[in-house]
């Protein structure tokens, strides 16, 4: 538009500072309470400026937790949620570049069969098949391990149909065009294809590593030493009762440390994300 | 450099035939153009010489060696394709350099070959750019480079002008030309531009689903077409059909027009007939030939010459006449032909009539 009306500008520009305040007041009340001491929290109402608990809440949490609820330190449940997201994102992505590839470029009897056999387990939610999944994880001696948090989830059918997608729109001559200059299958994956899936692949990693970081039913049954809690379970397990008994103040603060790293992921892989869904380099 | 044979090579999908058995032998340094209407199969065959495709039945030889189950790397050919086919993360450089260094070959000899194709293509200056930061025919320049550094036995061509615009695509014709003459490498091209193949084919080989109608030097297919569609297919504007009944010694091709049969095809000739003749054979004013009378419809002005459009019988009928003779439309003209410019063809079977 090549139009200058100033109220229309003031307008569009009080809109969208009033969705920004609506978004952020409850972040910022989190943080604010994070600030505070318990007593203050519990005064009505809650002052919403920041008070002078910053340093000691933080470091009460992440070294030694909540004394009412779940005692884990923050610190430790930070790592073991960064150990999963991290391991169901990458190996989520591993594996199901390979599947991609191995439907879109070979030619093997029921390819088909097999490709939508994948693509239905897409529309069967983790919900309906967590008993037996958990039945299995058990008798595989994977409960509160690493192994256990991360192998169960880490098929994905969604980012196996994205790379599939991505893959037949790479023009059939540059398959071809390897093939005559001698490269094998292996090859060509390494050398053209997946250097052109970069900015897929940086896209799908965020969206799964916040999938893996969110992730609540699967470490909820899978854990049980708080040794082994990630954040998102941590938080719930600090909530032990009653209003009062609990340390909000701390839980607060261990709600924001748990939103920090998937907003830097989000941050940092922001212009890879953009590109990796609109890319049409080929 | 190598010879290729294909000995009646046949290819069929499940159901479906779709190269009918072609022979030929290519010599060593020939260039030979594949050219046919789309569908008529040229593709195909060009990919069962790769390796791309499995050959159904037949033989295809590349230097004396039967290829059949040789796996493409190792037939010592390079192709061009028709969209490039260039890897777009890579540089000039290693595009053309790819092959090269699959084979682990020592990278000083990898950056000579490189170098000295790009002198040939005048490459030099955007060795270092990725494939996008080019125009298609530079691009097209970078996919015949990856071709040249690997020194192959032969070069396949899959339609390598048709994504160009028409100035450039007769520039880069020009320059394949060019090329080969330096590089005296077999070479197989397929198009189905007639131009295309007029002009760059030592032989060509017309195909028309999936037959190789006919196999020659692109003058003796202009000048002794096989069939009616090779007749048809090579010359632009296309040749002129009548088709006729015969009536003893001669040909009817209505509007009151008839044509003598010579001598030493009547042994042949069925009842129906038809009369073939190029728009630049008919020349204005009545000579010994056999003369058409026609009323002209369209006129197609090209500045250098003019085509006129008539009608006789059931046929159409294209004159080339000089760009400055401009009868308007419903003019009566008068046209004649030299009689050695006629062409008899059995219209059932399609075939020319031989003596």
């Amino acid at each position: 538009m090549v139009e200058n009306r100033p109220w229309l500008d003031f307008f569009a520009h009080a809109i969208l500072i009033l969705g920004v305040i609506l978004v952020a007041f409850p972040l910022y009340v989190t943080f604010v309470a994070s600030t505070l001491t318990y007593e203050e929290i519990v005064n009505v109402p809650m002052p919403l400026i920041p008070g002078d608990q910053l340093i000691e809440n933080y470091t009460q949490v992440l070294t030694s937790g909540s004394q009412k609820g779940s005692a884990a330190p923050v610190g430790t449940m930070l790592y073991n949620s960064l150990v999963m997201a991290l391991g169901v994102a990458i190996g989520k992505i591993a594996i199901s570049i390979l599947s991609a590839f191995a439907i879109v470029y070979f030619r093997f009897p029921l390819r088909n069969f097999f490709f939508w056999m994948i693509f239905v387990t897409l529309m069967l939610p983790i919900e309906v098949r967590i008993i037996p999944t958990f039945k299995v994880a058990a008798d595989l001696h994977l409960l509160d391990s690493y192994a256990g948090l991360i192998l169960p989830v880490i098929a994905s059918a969604t980012a196996t149909f994205l790379f599939r997608q991505f893959f037949l729109t790479i023009p059939d001559e540059l398959a071809e065009a390897a093939r005559m200059d001698g490269a094998g299958p292996l090859r060509f994956f390494w050398d053209v294809v997946l250097p052109l899936s970069k900015t897929s692949m940086a896209a799908l990693f965020v969206i799964l590593f916040i999938v893996g970081w969110n992730e609540y039913l699967w470490p909820l049954l899978i854990t049980s030493q708080e040794s082994m809690y990630t954040v998102v379970i941590g938080i719930k397990r600090m909530i032990a009762g009653g209003d009062a008994s609990n340390e909000w103040n701390l839980i607060m603060a261990t709600a924001m440390l748990a939103l920090l790293p998937p907003a830097l992921v989000v941050i940092f892989m922001q212009k890879w994300f953009v590109k990796g869904l609109v890319e049409t380099e080929k | 450099m190598a010879e290729i044979s294909l000995r009646a090579v046949k290819k069929s999908y499940v159901m479906l035939q779709v190269i009918h058995g072609v022979t030929v032998d290519i010599a060593d340094g020939e260039f030979i153009v594949i050219v046919g209407p789309s569908g008529c199969g040229k593709s195909t065959l060009l990919r069962m010489i790769a390796g791309l495709e499995t050959i159904t039945e037949g033989e295809v030889t590349i230097a004396g060696r039967v290829v059949n189950n040789v796996e493409p790397k190792d037939r010592n050919i390079a192709m061009v394709f028709q969209n490039y086919a260039l890897y777009p993360h890579m540089s000039v450089y290693e595009n053309m350099s790819y092959g090269l260094r699959i084979r682990r070959m020592p990278k000083a000899e990898i950056d000579e070959r490189v170098q000295r194709a790009a002198k040939i293509l005048e490459l030099g200056p955007f060795l270092d750019r990725k494939p996008r930061a080019l125009s298609g025919g530079q691009r097209q320049r970078v996919a015949m480079g990856r071709a040249i550094v690997r020194e192959p036995a032969a070069f396949l061509f899959d339609e390598p002008l048709s994504n160009l615009d028409a100035k450039l695509r007769v520039q880069m014709r020009l320059e394949i030309q060019k090329l080969h003459r330096e590089l005296k490498t077999t070479s197989i091209f397929v198009t189905h531009d007639q131009v295309e193949a007029m002009t760059l084919a030592d032989r060509m080989i017309v195909m028309n689903l999936g037959v190789a109608e006919q196999i020659g030097r692109p003058i003796d297919v202009y000048d002794d077409p096989a069939s009616l569609f090779v007749a048809g297919f090579i010359g632009s504007p296309a040749m002129n059909f009548l088709p006729g009944k015969r009536v003893g010694e001669r040909i009817d091709v209505g509007s009151g027009i008839s044509i003598e049969i010579p001598a030493g095809l009547r042994a042949g000739a069925k009842d129906a007939v038809t009369v073939g003749v190029r728009p630049e054979h008919l020349v204005a004013g009545e000579s010994e030939g056999p003369v058409f009378r026609f009323t002209v419809d369209t006129i197609e002005a090209l500045g250098a010459d003019s085509l006129l459009h008539g009608r006789i019988g059931e046929g159409m009928l294209i004159a080339r006449v000089d760009g400055h003779m401009t009868p308007a439309p419903g003019d009566a003209m008068v046209f004649s032909t030299r009689r050695g410019k006629l062409y008899f063809f059995d219209t059932a079977s399609g075939k020319r009539l031989r003596p």
